[in-house]
């Protein structure tokens, strides 16, 4: 038998264990971002046009190619890179050219990327060139938004629905 | 490695003495991390089963529905939620001071590779199990949790579109995703469990289950943790917002503000290093260690005392090669042989006492022969002189036996206590060698080969063959379970053994060292 003594040295290193498990599981708190700020996090996939047109094989041509791989027109697979900008109060806060994925560069291209900025009014620009076009946009959106601390302002992008959504 | 090891041991074997202090020998937690750890399992096995009768899957059901079980049934599913977390918490920091201590006893290299590789997955698994239950709930700890994991995964450029993706704004999740992390969580710690089988097969009678006293301790503990502090959701997620403040659970989250805020290249580099060296320890620098065990067929009848005593499964009794009227014979696997001699030790023909004929057992280890050993007892006892002389016997594990060296103190080193067949104590005493026997090892419970001090403490209680004979004298005999920090206490106990002994008087034995000894008599001792 042991003595009071040892059992109340057991029940201390209890106590010690089981403060050290609850303590940890969720304390300290982590702050992931300021208080007074919100974020932004611009994410889509959108695939580009094609880098060439679709050209229809003459006659003469289609006499060349073997008789399985005959037919009318020869489309190009590559797609375009995306560009994308993204302006907050007038200044830039992400500029890319985002290329298309797939080894032949003909799937969508991607971006999923996360931005802090205070919390408050401001004015949100949204520009998107997916075209074969050397300047300007295809889209662009903007968006006054007054942004709550900690809030996450999603933006999309769909051109099936017309652009950008801000969600 | 050494420089690490060091500190970590004295750590350690510092808890180790301090919880002796209160615990029994063989309820210290210290030794019973691994036991612990499958406690907490089952523990975490048990509440979860009964957690998910009232889990929902769903965007909005599960947060619901982890709520109905804190508030709604507080008294019952609210403990179980607690339990769940509380005990799979456990697991992890039993699970990681397991690996630490076991890094610092240096119990990882050369033929136990294999038990601290399979432990490896086993590590990642519980992880991943215990990360995707934090998902199930929903709250904004699991918004955090879900976000920075899938980040995280989507720097590997295997995926076709960013998982995170799934987490964008509310109306991109989709209550599917809930059904994939119930199935991971469940499938996950089975897979777990596949693992730790795997993970023992290397061991004989691995110590899976802890004392009762401590698994009552240490579940009361939890159940008293649950009802004072309950596990608590951090409110709905909302995908809207950034849960701004949380409280991350440094037991699995612990690394979590580190993937969310260093570069993917540094954290998937820095993992990929972490688990190569953590696959590569056991080869850095690879163990230098003794040959294995060897049979002497000749000296063997196939007893099967030493397959009984092996800690690691080294020994297989195999059908007789030589023809010998005997049931079997003994094998030694050379891959599973850690060279500790407890086999050697169990051998009923490794006596002292044997001198018409050479001293061969028939399982004997090559670098440290039970030969080797009786004559370093001759010299000892040659050597040593005084009213009270004794011969020590000691692990070599402890690294504090060859201190206790004296004008009157002999030292004798073993691989391991239970190399020591009984026969050799009787050879001291009714040889006169010493007036007194101490066996020195490792600290209670906590034996380095696992087995030694209990097959030590069996047999001389005359519970397990090779037993020590009834005719010497018990109280010329002392044994001493105290460790590598137990130095001063060794060498105070000595010299508290030298004064008994000294009443006593000395021996009115005399010497038969040299003196022949016939087989029949050799094979009784």
């Amino acid at each position: 038998m042991f003595s009071w003594v040892r059992y109340a040295g057991q029940a201390l290193f209890y106590a010690i264990f089981a403060a050290a498990i609850g303590g940890f599981a969720s304390w300290p708190a982590y702050h992931q971002v300021p208080e007074n700020a919100a974020q932004i996090k611009l994410s889509f996939n959108h695939g580009g046009a094609r880098l060439e047109d679709c050209h229809k094989l003459t006659s003469e041509e289609l006499s060349k190619l073997p008789t399985n791989k005959r037919k009318p027109s020869n489309c190009s697979r590559e797609r375009q890179p995306i560009v994308i900008q993204l302006m907050i109060d007038g200044t830039p806060l992400y500029e890319a050219i985002l290329k298309p994925s797939g080894l032949s560069g003909d799937g969508q291209a991607q971006t999923y990327k996360k931005f802090i900025v205070p919390a408050g009014k401001h004015v949100i620009l949204a520009r998107l060139r997916d075209s074969r076009r050397t300047e300007g946009f295809d889209y662009e959106s903007s968006l006054e938004a007054d942004l709550a601390a900690w809030q996450n302002l999603a933006i999309d992008f769909k051109a099936e629905q017309g652009g950008f959504l801000f969600r | 490695m050494g420089l690490l090891r060091r500190p970590l041991r004295t750590v350690f074997d510092a808890s180790e003495r301090i919880l002796a202090l209160t615990f029994p020998a063989n309820w210290n937690p210290i030794l019973n991390l691994g036991a612990l750890g499958f406690f907490f399992y089952w523990i975490v096995t048990v509440s979860g089963i009964y957690i998910y009768i009232f889990f929902d899957t769903g965007v909005t059901q599960a947060f619901a529905s982890v709520e109905y079980m804190t508030k709604g049934q507080w008294y019952a599913a609210g403990i179980m939620r607690s339990m769940h977390r509380y005990a799979s918490d456990g697991l992890v920091a039993v699970m990681l001071l397991h690996v630490l201590r076991e890094f610092s006893l240096d119990r990882y290299r050369g033929v136990r590779w294999f038990s601290w590789v399979t432990g490896i997955p086993v590590l990642l698994f519980i992880y991943i199990a215990g990360i995707s239950g934090y998902w199930l709930v929903w709250d904004k700890l699991a918004q955090y949790v879900a976000i920075v994991s899938t980040e995280w995964l989507d720097h590997l450029p295997f995926f076709g579109q960013p998982i995170a993706r799934n987490f964008l704004s509310p109306d991109t999740l989709e209550s599917r995703f809930f059904t994939l992390m119930i199935f991971m969580h469940i499938a996950v710690p089975l897979i777990a469990l596949i693992g730790l089988w795997l993970h023992l097969q290397r061991v004989t009678k691995p110590r899976i289950n802890p004392p009762m006293g401590l698994a009552i301790g240490a579940g009361l503990s939890l159940l008293v943790l649950s009802a004072m502090l309950p596990a608590r959701s951090q409110g709905a997620a909302n995908l809207a917002q950034v849960p701004g403040s949380i409280g991350l659970d440094w037991f699995y989250l612990g690394a979590y503000p580190l993937l969310e805020t260093l570069p993917g290249q540094v954290t998937w580099s820095t993992a990929m290093a972490f688990l190569i060296i953590m696959g590569g320890i056991p080869w850095l620098p690879p163990m230098k260690r003794q040959r294995p065990a060897v049979v002497d067929l000749a000296n063997c009848n196939g007893c099967t005392r030493c397959r009984n005593d092996c800690p690691y499964n080294a020994i297989s009794m195999q059908a007789r090669s030589d023809h010998r009227p005997f049931e079997g014979e003994a094998v030694v696997d050379p891959s599973l042989c850690v060279a500790c001699g407890i086999c050697a030790g169990s051998c009923p023909t490794s006596t002292p006492f044997r001198r018409m004929s050479e001293l061969t057992p028939g399982i004997d280890l090559p670098d440290h022969p039970i030969a080797a050993i009786r004559a370093e007892v001759d010299a000892e006892g040659a050597r040593i002189t005084g009213a009270a002389r004794i011969m020590v016997f000691g692990c070599i594990n402890t690294g504090i036996i060859v201190d206790s060296r004296a004008a009157n103190v002999g030292v004798v080193s073993l691989n391991c206590t239970g190399q020591l067949p009984p026969s050799f104590i009787d050879y001291v005493i009714s040889g006169s060698l010493a007036d007194g026997v101490v066996i020195a090892g490792c600290s209670d419970n906590s034996c380095y080969n696992r087995f030694g001090l209990s097959w030590t403490k069996d047999r001389l209680a005359g519970l397990r063959d090779p037993h020590l004979r009834g005719r010497v004298p018990r109280e010329r005999l002392t044994v001493v379970w105290m460790g590598r920090l137990g130095g001063t206490a060794l060498r105070r106990e000595i010299a508290m053994f030298a004064g008994r002994l000294a009443v006593l008087g000395p021996l009115k034995t005399k010497s038969h060292v040299g003196r022949a000894m016939d087989p029949v008599e050799s094979a009784n001792v």
